[in-house]
């Protein structure tokens, strides 16, 4: 073994990120699957490892409501969560990127209820995409530890300002073990230093009434913000790919030069369609993958003209259809798709499946995975 | 006497109804907190007074967070401050609503994890901000927007409810009681830990007084024993100087209730059930303070 | 890709071995993946994991269906499950049994008494002996992966040199 490479989950490694982080503060609740982060911060900071206040907190309300107070005193802080606690943090959310908090979360994919079930989906984040949030959807362990740390640095940058959501699929990712690179980032992520840190030589009020004109403006300055993230995103992904090696970008390609057909997904199902593209090439398709990775800031230069895609939604928006599919066709009008609904409660979807998804594809319509034909 | 100090931490201008309790509680509040301290505020009539941006009423920070957050707000910035090894005050103000209702959870989760902050809640009995509708501290028998024939449910025992924590400090007060209020405000920033004070707050429109009577109606309820001044040190409970006088002999709650409008229902029965209510509370009081003696 | 499905009863430690699997394969310079599949199972319930090797990154997290390799740390487990469904023509079947059993001829099939292992050096954790590492020689011996980085990948997890003995028993335990 490369004696640098460790086995680890995902959730393994984003907490080893987060360690290297150096984060001041960490309010947190457990749920299933992210729970393992979340133990082994507390661990560390309990062994002396990380010099970090756990604040364990009675509910995901009070996790990210405490990461806002935290922060907004200027200080590092991290939370994580999924699902069901990410949904109970939602009115939070829109609080600390409205407040422009450079918050890091962890944020493991999970379904939502009822029935109750534990397993991938990625409806739980989707449905916070209005929020402010900039949303990273990694699809390694080593894609998950990177993600964190370059996390902290695009949040705090102060382009930004913005809190970063890191989603990682429930078990897929949070549970499997691959070795990763345990990068010690060393002045990668520079100190934290917020512009408008709470300062007792200097009071303000946060947060009072707005005036419709100036509550206008503030949101204006989001979505600036927001686009200014493209900028910062790629100049840090940049300096990453500089500095350890490893270079990544807001949309994986994958055998795209000269594919005519394009299978788009996120996280795990992003990365598995690669063995999908490679069986479909041997059967003389040519077949490549766009792996989304930065959904918020949206990109807007995915190459998709003349080409045919495969979107693969591992969510849905009742009564519209999926979520990226949507966002696809809304930013690229002349996108020529097969909408394919799949995954969602964890449904077993395998590289044979996304292989035959391209196979049948039917342009311009929705297909629902495992549902009877007639009933589609 | 206590040394209240000249300066003033609110400007000349809050938008505050006349007459308004809770703002008079604050004025004393930040006199006594002094300028090294931070004001969370939830939801609620305080989130209003301080002004439009970009003015402000305050002369410190102070930040606003959503209805059910004070107190979460609080604890992370009260750890990232310590974590810093600043000794700023961490103080929320918040309402009756933010507090014993919408706000409770995350208030005993931040009791029960000791953090180093001091939550008053300023307690007008009503969502005043949304124009007096019932919350779970209206009293028997007040009219609200929501319980236009009077409340027919007692108001909730947030002490009861605190002092389940086992707080190094918890106090009540009153607006109408500035001096009294002020002690209890240096004693609990004196001590780390969690610290709860409960202050009964007039509020002319939602009480239908005239704005010109918050301080009597204030005294009022405390002469007559319906809200009963006290402090606690964990188990050591000590009844303060005016409600210790008022005890010996307290005012007919009638007179209480009746310079205000929203009691005008209480009906003969409904005023002997309040006046019960309260008899039955000094009794109890008077017997705590006793087993907190050793006495009982 | 070599695929490896390991059946075992919750708490048995049948995660912890598909870790050291994968643990062991990369020591060789291989990538490889460890992963259980997450059902709503419980202490004593049959449960299954999942170790793939390759010679470039690991890029399925779907289930394994055709398994190279089958490994059975319980027996009882057979009793309700079907540990052979998909092996491939050829494969490999594991299993932890003092018994001698027999599997169609298709297989290759391979026997070791782990468990007598375990009681022999008296290896318990929570009333259970420990079967996750003396399995580590067993696969050494089978090829899988060297037995040098097998006991390396006991060794960051165990501190217990009776872990890396196990191994070593059962490694020569194991008939070619």
């Amino acid at each position: 073994m490369k004696n640098n490479l460790v086995m680890g989950t995902g959730n393994k490694a984003v907490a080893a990120a987060v360690k290297m982080a150096k984060p001041t503060v960490v309010a947190a609740y457990p749920i299933t699957p992210q729970t393992e982060i979340i133990e082994s911060i507390a661990e560390y900071v309990e062994a002396g490892e990380m010099d970090a206040r756990y604040i364990p907190v009675e509910s995901e309300h009070s996790a990210m409501t405490a990461c806002i107070g935290a922060a907004a005193t200027g200080v590092r802080v991290f939370t994580a969560t999924s699902s069901h606690g990410l949904l109970y943090m939602h009115e939070m959310l829109h609080w600390a990127a409205g407040a422009r908090l450079p918050i890091v979360m962890g944020q493991v994919n999970r379904t939502i209820a009822p029935g109750w079930n534990t397993w991938a989906e990625h409806s739980d984040a989707l449905s916070q995409r209005d929020t402010g949030w900039l949303q990273v959807y990694v699809s390694t362990v080593q894609e998950a530890y990177d993600a964190a740390l370059m996390a902290f640095r695009i949040a705090e940058d102060n382009r930004a300002l913005l809190p970063v959501m890191i989603n990682m699929d429930g078990f897929l990712l949070s549970h499997i073990m691959q070795p990763y690179e345990m990068t010690e980032p060393g002045d990668f992520i520079p100190p934290i230093s917020l512009p408008h840190a709470i300062d007792m030589d200097d009071p303000h009020g946060y947060g009072a009434m707005s005036p419709s004109n100036v509550h206008f403006q503030f949101r204006f300055d989001m979505e600036k913000a927001q686009r200014a993230a493209r900028t910062v995103i790629s100049e840090t992904e940049e300096e990453f790919a500089k500095r350890f090696g490893r270079r990544y970008a807001p949309v994986e390609e994958y055998l795209c030069d000269d594919a005519g057909v394009i299978i788009v997904a996120m996280g795990t199902l992003g990365k598995e369609a690669e063995v999908a593209a490679d069986i479909l090439r041997k059967e003389g398709v040519k077949a490549g993958v766009m792996r989304i990775r930065w959904l918020r800031p949206f990109p807007l230069d995915m190459k998709i003209q003349g080409r045919e895609l495969v979107v693969i939604d591992r969510d849905y928006s009742f009564g519209f259809g999926g979520v990226v599919a949507g966002e696809i066709q809304a930013r690229y009008p002349e996108a020529k798709m097969a909408r394919i609904i799949a995954g969602l409660g964890g449904q077993e979807v395998t590289y044979d499946d996304i292989a035959e998804f391209v196979r049948t594809r039917k342009i311009g319509t929705e297909y629902w995975f495992g549902i009877a034909e007639e009933e589609q | 006497m206590t040394e209240i100090p000249k300066e003033e931490m609110l400007l000349k201008c809050p938008s505050t109804c006349a007459g308004c309790g809770s703002l008079l509680a604050l004025r004393y509040i930040l006199k006594a907190a002094g300028r090294d301290t931070v004001l969370v505020i939830p939801a609620c009539c305080n989130s209003v007074i301080q002004g439009v941006y970009p003015y402000m009423l305050h002369t410190i920070p102070v930040y606003n967070i959503a209805f059910a957050a004070a107190a979460a707000c609080a604890s992370g910035m009260s750890e990232a401050f310590r974590a810093k090894g600043k000794k700023t005050n961490v103080i929320v103000y918040a309402g009756d609503g933010g507090t014993a209702d919408i706000g409770i959870q995350a208030l005993s989760g931040a009791l029960e994890r000791e953090e180093d902050f001091l939550y008053i809640c300023y307690d007008n009995e009503a969502y005043g901000n949304t124009g007096m509708q019932r919350s779970g501290a209206t009293p028997l028998g007040a009219i609200t927007t929501t319980t236009p024939n009077g409340k027919r449910i007692v108001k909730k025992d947030l002490d009861r409810m605190i002092e389940a924590h086992n707080l190094p400090y918890q106090a009540t007060a009153c607006a109408s009681y500035p001096a009294d209020l002020y002690n209890k405000v240096k004693k609990a920033i004196s001590i780390p830990g969690p610290k709860f004070i409960h202050i009964l707050a007039p509020c002319p429109p939602g009480w239908k007084t005239p704005s010109e009577k918050t301080v009597e109606v204030g005294k009022l309820a405390v002469k007559s024993g319906i809200w009963v001044l006290w402090e606690k040190e964990y188990d050591k409970l000590t009844i303060s100087a005016p409600s210790k006088a008022a005890m010996k002999r307290p005012v007919p709650v009638t007179d209480y209730l009746s310079m205000q409008g929203r009691y005008k229902k209480v009906d003969a029965a409904l005023a002997a059930q309040i006046q019960a209510n309260v008899d039955k509370n000094l009794r109890k009081m008077e017997a705590e303070v006793k087993i907190s003696e050793g006495a009982l | 890709m070599y695929e490896i499905r390991i059946h075992s009863r919750g708490g048995q430690g049948g995660v912890t071995a598909a870790r050291m699997m994968a643990s062991a394969a990369v020591k060789d310079g291989k990538f490889a993946t460890a992963c259980p599949f997450y059902g709503a199972e419980r202490r004593g319930a049959p449960i299954v994991s999942f170790v793939r090797i390759d010679d470039t990154p690991v890029r399925i997290y779907s289930q394994i269906t055709r398994p190279d390799m089958v490994v059975v740390l319980d027996p009882t487990v057979m009793e309700t499950v079907n540990v052979l469904d998909g092996l491939k023509k050829g494969g490999i079947v594991f299993v932890n049994t003092h018994e001698s059993l027999t599997f169609p001829p298709e297989f290759k099939a391979y026997c070791a008494d782990i468990t007598g292992i375990a009681l022999a050096k008296n290896m318990f954790v929570a009333g259970s002996p420990i079967l996750n590492t003396p399995v580590i020689g067993a696969m050494a011996k089978l090829g899988i992966f060297s037995h040098e980085s097998g006991k390396l990948a006991i060794q960051e997890t165990f501190s217990d040199v009776r872990n890396v003995e196990a191994a070593e028993a059962a490694y020569n335990e194991v008939k070619l």
